[in-house]
Order: C-alpha cells, then structure tokens, then sequence
C-alpha cells in the first residue's frame, strides 16, 4: 500500500500553485470583482498594455518607471532593504499619528500619559511597542541598507550625489529615534539623553550654544520635551520627507538601481 | 566601406559576374525570364505599361534600354539596387542599449507588497509578546546605575572611556560622517565587481565592524559604573 502511493506521482508544487490560480481566476469570486464594470470600470485583464497602466495611470509613476531591469527585481541584490526601510517610515508614521491623539509634551503629563495608553486605551499598548520596535528596525534597516549600496559599488557614478543624500537620510534616522527616545519621560529615556546631549556640548566652538538651544536651557527639563516633541513629530519627519524624495528622484535619474556585479 | 555584411557583398558579386556574363554573351538580348527574381507577371506589367508610355503624348519617357528592361535598372532586371549600407551608429548617435526588462506591476509591486505584508506581520507579532520598556516616571534625583545612550549610540559611549569627550564624541564620528559623505568621491576606481574591490571592501568592513564591535560592548558588556562586566555572570544592563 505504502509502494503504491509512493509510486503515484505526486504534482509539483509550481504545479499545484498553477492549478490553484486557475481555480482561483475561473471562480465565482474572481469574476465578479474583475469582470467589466464591477470594481474596474472596463474590467482588468493581464496584458502588457493593462501592465503599464497600473503604474502610468496612478500615483506610482511618481515612485516607479512603467518597466524596470530584470535584475533589479531580484530579492536576493536589494535584499529590500531600502523599501522596508521607507515602509518602516510609513509605518512608524501611520503609529506615531495613533499615539499623538493620546500624548501630552508636558513634564507633569507625558509618563501618565504612556502609562494610561498601556492601561486604558485599546490597542494603546500594542501601537507603542509597534511604534519602538519600528524604530529600532528602522535604524538597522537604514544602516543594513548602506552596507548593501556600498558593498554593491552603488554609490559610483552617476550616483555619487544620491549617496550623499543616503548618508544625510542615514543621520535624520538616528535623529528621529533620538528625539523619540526621550518623549516617555522615563528614567530610561531622561539619562539615555542626558548622556547623549552631554557629548554634544564638547563640540568645538557651537558646542555649548547648540546644547542650549536643543535642550531649551543649560539642563534637560520640561522646555526640551516639547522642543523634542517638536522636532520629533514635525521638523524631522518634514526634512526626511523632503530628502526621501530627491533620494527616489534621483534613483531613477540615475537610471535605477545599480546594475549587476 | 569597411562594415558592409558579408551576405551584400556576396550578392553583389554574383552580379556582377551575372551581368559580365549576360553582356559577353547576347549583348542586345534581355537577360532569360529565369535569370530574373523579378517574377515574370510583374516584368509583363511593366512592359505594357513601357508601352503605354511610349504612345504620344505622354511627357516623360523612361527609354527602356533594350526594349524590356527598364532605364537604369540594374543586372537582372531589378528596378532598385543597395548604394550604401548606414550601419547605426555611424550617423546616429544611438544612445539607448536594449536592457532586459520587465514590467514593474506586478514583478516588482508585487515583491514590495509581500515584503511590506511580511515586515508588518514580524512588526505586529514582536510587538504582541515583547513590550516597550516604561521604566520609572523621569527623576532628576536618581541617576541609574549605569546610565547607557540609546544603543545605536552606544558604541561613542564606549569610546568615552577612551578618549576626551570632544574627541570620542564629536572628532571620530563627525570625521566618520564625513569620510562617509565623501567615500565616493574619494574612491576613484570605476569597477563594481568585488574581485577589482578588495581594498575598499575591507575598509568598510573594518569601518562597520568597528562600530558592531563597539555598540556590542557598549551594550552588553558594560555593567554599573560602565565598568566592564561579562553578560553571563553579572546579567545584562541593557533597554532597548
């Protein structure tokens, strides 16, 4: 009996994938999504043509050309690991707004206001660690994403100046998670910054100054958490954006990705 | 001429020693009917048509040479004959080299969503069983013991127990950031292949590891004081 199913040949798995998108796209479901006039209005079928379309007729021409090098889409050169880091961005976006509703830049109220979002905001919780961790992975995407351009060669011509862009992006991440860092107003956070805001002061001739207007006084108290806010949740992201854009500007300016080794 | 394809030249051989044979041979006669790749019909329409031509009254004449082949037409009766061969590039300037490419819907949209589904699955389910640190509300009073910088940080901390302050915290990364900046305008050689970049591999292997090396210190093997402490004896001073 055992022979028997041994000897029965069993379907591939490329096979059984191909039959279960047949079943799928031959489906009842399938086509009254994709059938003309229901959610699109002319139908979608897969040709070279539609495939232009979704990205020439959307906002994603901003973002990507109609057509890219075949081996720009491979996994295992990109390892993803710029648009994870821009996805992280989002994300980390997407729970900050989330945790905004819910925060008070104020000495008297931040550390209660994080308690009572673990405590008695649904979902609170849950949306502060995804907001932390983000970071932290955002920084190591970040990081993990420069040693894969420069091992790649990546930052050669013509790409010289995106590179540059790349390391101010690189240095707006550490800026953004620092400036976090100190907003739930923990024994954590307070001399985490202390520390780092302490190494900032040696700086030659600026140093003090910049110290002073940073922490909004000659200590960290509660004028540099709202300034921290300030720059966490406005300044920095609106810089980054900006230099967000001209880093993909100029990837496809640069003529995509780098090519193959 | 250099540049004309092999197979041009070989056919322009063979008429011309078709035509040197044609004229030694019958000089007044039309080349045979089967000599012509022009196919018959075509000649027969052309010769009508010659003669239509030749009524009175009409403007122009194109004088066929020897009554059924046209003027200027070349051996074999062809009415059309290869003057030059332009070979792009020549005159044009062609910049574009086809590329192998496909389309970004749905080869790369649809990678970029599986990764976004998959980092926000990893995000969600870390986050459901590790919680974010919320130590003690902020005490100006109590200094922890020890007092560590965020861990991307970690490895300048580290170097403060090396050097003064302005040098760990400010000259070695500020020079770092810069050397960063400028790495490819300093790296003059053009090839990406890793055979023909060994040495700028190694420097940023050295210049990453460094940083790994320190931030790992930093981060797990500095106990109270920031004095050194080994993780498996002492535990671990580290909050993420």
């Amino acid at each position: 009996m055992a022979q028997m199913i041994e000897q029965k040949s069993r379907a591939t798995i490329k096979q059984r994938m191909t039959k279960l998108n047949e079943s799928m796209q031959s489906s009842q479901a399938w086509n009254s999504i994709f059938r003309p006039g229901s959610i699109f209005r002319k139908g979608y079928s897969d040709s070279p043509r539609n495939r232009s379309y979704v990205v020439m007729n959307s906002v994603l021409y901003h973002l990507h050309p109609v057509k890219v090098k075949r081996h720009a889409v491979k996994v295992s050169y990109t390892l993803c690991l710029g648009g994870l880091s821009f996805f992280l961005f989002i994300l980390l976006t997407i729970t900050g707004i989330f945790l905004m509703f819910f925060y008070r830049p104020t000495s008297a109220n931040a550390w209660q206001d994080i308690q009572s979002l673990h405590t008695s905001v649904t979902f609170g919780l849950m949306v502060r660690n995804m907001h932390r961790w983000s970071a932290h992975l955002m920084v190591l995407s970040v990081f993990l994403h420069m040693a894969r351009v420069f091992y790649h060669g990546a930052y050669k011509a013509p790409r010289e100046f995106n590179w540059v862009i790349g390391v101010i992006l690189l240095t707006l991440t550490l800026l953004l998670s620092f400036t976090g860092y100190l907003l739930p107003w923990d024994q954590l956070a307070l001399w985490a910054v202390t520390v780092g805001t302490n190494m900032m002061g040696y700086s030659p001739v600026i140093g003090s100054q910049v110290r002073f207007v940073l922490l909004g006084g000659v200590e960290i108290g509660p004028e540099t958490l709202l300034r921290w806010y300030v720059l966490h949740v406005l300044l920095f992201p609106f810089v980054t954006v900006i230099f967000l854009a001209i880093h993909f500007w100029r990837v496809r300016k640069d003529g995509g990705i780098s090519g193959p080794l | 001429m250099a540049g004309i394809p092999e197979h041009l030249l070989k056919r322009a051989q063979e008429a011309r020693e078709k035509a040197a044979a044609g004229a030694s041979g019958a000089a007044a006669s039309a080349p045979a009917d089967g000599d012509s790749r022009i196919p018959s019909e075509l000649l027969d329409r052309n010769k009508s048509a010659v003669a239509v031509a030749e009524k009175p009254g009409s403007a122009v004449v194109a004088a066929p040479a020897n009554g059924s082949v046209p003027f200027g037409a070349g051996p074999g009766g062809h009415t059309q004959r290869l003057l030059t061969v332009v070979k792009s590039g020549s005159i044009q300037d062609v910049k574009a080299v086809p590329v192998d490419k496909v389309h970004t819907w749905p080869h790369l949209l649809g990678i970029e969503f599986v990764a976004a589904l998959a980092c926000t699955a990893f995000t969600f389910m870390f986050s459901w069983f590790v919680n974010a640190p919320l130590l003690q509300a902020a005490n100006f009073n109590k200094t922890p013991n020890p007092s560590k910088a965020p861990w991307y940080f970690l490895g300048l901390q580290e170097l403060l127990t090396m050097f003064h302050p302005m040098i760990a915290g400010v000259t070695i990364p500020g020079m770092g950031l810069i050397i960063l900046m400028l790495a490819p305008y300093l790296d003059r050689n053009e090839s990406n292949r890793p055979e023909d970049r060994k040495i700028m591999t190694s420097l940023m292997t050295v210049h990453l590891m460094f940083w790994a090396v320190l931030v790992i210190i930093g981060s797990f093997f500095r106990g109270p004081g920031f004095n050194f402490v080994f993780p498996w004896r002492e535990g671990i001073f580290f909050e993420l």
